[in-house]
């Protein structure tokens, strides 16, 4: 328990804390306004972020890959992408300075986070990608599900 | 020379042992290793709802229709409000729990006490708010039947507000003519002594229906959600047709059976996830109750470190990114 030096500063250098407790107040200040501002847009629900930002593009393989590559922006309403940007913010608010990931060595924080956010961006694609296919049989194939 | 113990050479070098490359303790590391698998777990369970939803991606509830309570203000339709309430007492007790860290490493005995007393608290608060919105979901609202094929009709009509017709639900209860019925509940004492059922629908199809029949301004909206995002509400033709033909049974509230918001399913993972959820906060409050008793007793006193204050603060904050996570994906997106 000899030294706790924590690193004081946020959004690389442009903040510097002059003390831990001053940080996570200013942290506690950062999640709030986050949260406020997520809330104001769930229950306004601008109609312009109601849409995708992006139509897709129209034409042959290369087309399809510009698709694949622009696909949060053309196939995810604006507002749900905002939502998912907030919260993973968040995320990255709460490990790096609740959790103190900020002060562990570079190599305990990418056994966890690598580890983490490879295995859930996997599972994320392989699960929507299949819910998505299962949707598609339900609405184009011959299944009729409500009688 | 000693001929047992062998000198390998490699004393005081990187590979001479007692070497800690990761600079953190065991049980703080471990503690990490915990979070990394649990956040994967819980990562399954979002994923999986995010599968259910994509494959009914048209039918799927809409949360703001489903949570829109708030305790003492009845009648109001809040969505959001009691909801954004409990993520901020999560916050605010995750910033309690840091500052309990921060006066541990300064060896302030007396304020890891209060720190940790306030994170308890928040603990308590959000877990009573679960259990709160667990109980007026189940309990429902408006009451809807549910279709053959075990889709649901909700009831309500167009009402004018600020100038523009919005559709207002209302409750069954409302307008449904109860009549009497030969149908009653079969007990274990009436028939085969080990055959029952359960209480019976408080009204029957028939009863909504002729209800429906009398009110002409009421219309079925039903689960399929239009290109404004909004659910489709049918003509009052094709209401009472619906209604007739494919009504099944008058469904309130949700279980794990049957949901008058939508798909079941939504329920479903509603209870499983919160669930899973609030138990982790309620092992968490109790973990915390033991760390707090050891921390009054003076035992990392006499260790001369608080660092279990600090793993389970660990916990602790993990709980409350999952909800973070929980928040967006079931109430906001």
């Amino acid at each position: 328990m000899a030294d706790h030096a924590h690193k004081l500063e946020i959004f690389r250098g442009l903040i510097k804390f002059k003390s831990n407790t001053q940080k996570i107040w200013g942290v506690l200040l950062l999640l709030s306004i986050i949260t406020a501002v997520e809330v104001v847009l769930g229950i306004y629900k601008p109609d312009i972020l109601m849409v995708p930002s992006m139509s897709p593009f129209e034409g042959g393989v290369g087309a399809t890959l510009l698709n694949i590559t622009f696909s949060a922006f053309i196939y995810t309403k604006s507002l749900n992408l905002i939502f998912i940007v907030l919260t993973i913010i968040k995320a990255y608010y709460i490990t790096w300075d609740f959790m103190h990931m900020r002060d562990e060595t570079k190599s305990l924080r990418r056994i966890v986070v690598w580890t983490a956010v490879f295995l859930i961006c996997y599972l994320i694609f392989i699960l929507l990608q299949e819910g998505g296919y299962i949707e598609s049989v339900y609405t184009q194939g011959h299944v009729k599900r409500d009688f | 020379m000693d001929s047992t113990a062998i000198s390998t050479g490699t004393e005081g070098t990187t590979w001479g042992g007692g070497n800690q490359p990761l600079k953190s303790s065991y049980g703080k590391m471990m503690m990490w290793f915990f979070i990394v698998s649990d956040a994967l777990t819980f990562s399954g369970f979002l994923a999986a709802y995010g599968f259910s939803r994509f494959k009914f991606i048209d039918y799927w509830p809409i949360a703001d229709e489903v949570f829109t309570h708030v305790p003492f203000l009845h009648g109001q339709e809040l969505p959001m409000i009691y909801v954004a309430f409990m993520t901020f007492v999560l916050i605010m007790s995750s910033v309690t729990m840091v500052l309990a860290v921060d006066a541990g490493h300064q060896m302030k005995k007396n304020k890891v006490i209060w720190y940790m007393f306030f994170t308890i608290i928040g603990g308590a608060i959000f877990v009573g708010s679960q259990a709160w919105e667990w109980a007026t979901f189940i309990q429902g609202d408006y009451g809807a039947i549910q279709t053959k094929g075990g889709n649901i009709l909700q009831f309500g009509s167009y009402k004018s507000v600020e100038g523009e017709a919005v559709f207002k639900r209302i409750p069954v209860e409302e307008f449904a003519v109860a009549a009497s019925t030969e149908r009653i509940q079969h007990e274990g004492k009436s028939g085969i002594w080990f055959k029952s059922e359960g209480s019976l629908p408080a009204y029957t199809v028939n009863d909504v229906y002729l209800g429906l029949l009398a009110n002409p301004n009421i219309l079925v909206r039903t689960q399929t959600i239009n290109k404004k995002g909004e659910k489709t509400v049918l003509s009052r033709e094709e209401s009472l047709r619906q209604l007739k033909t494919n009504g099944k049974r008058y469904v309130k509230g949700a279980n794990l059976e049957v949901n008058e918001y939508g798909a079941p399913l939504f329920a479903d993972f509603f209870f499983f996830i919160t669930g899973f959820h609030g138990f982790h906060v309620l092992s968490g409050v109790v973990i915390n109750i033991i760390i707090f008793f050891n921390v009054i007793i003076g035992t990392y006193e006499r260790r001369k470190n608080y660092e279990m204050v600090e793993k389970v603060g660990l916990y602790w904050h993990f709980v409350d990114l999952v909800w973070v996570f929980v928040f967006t994906f079931f109430y906001l997106v």
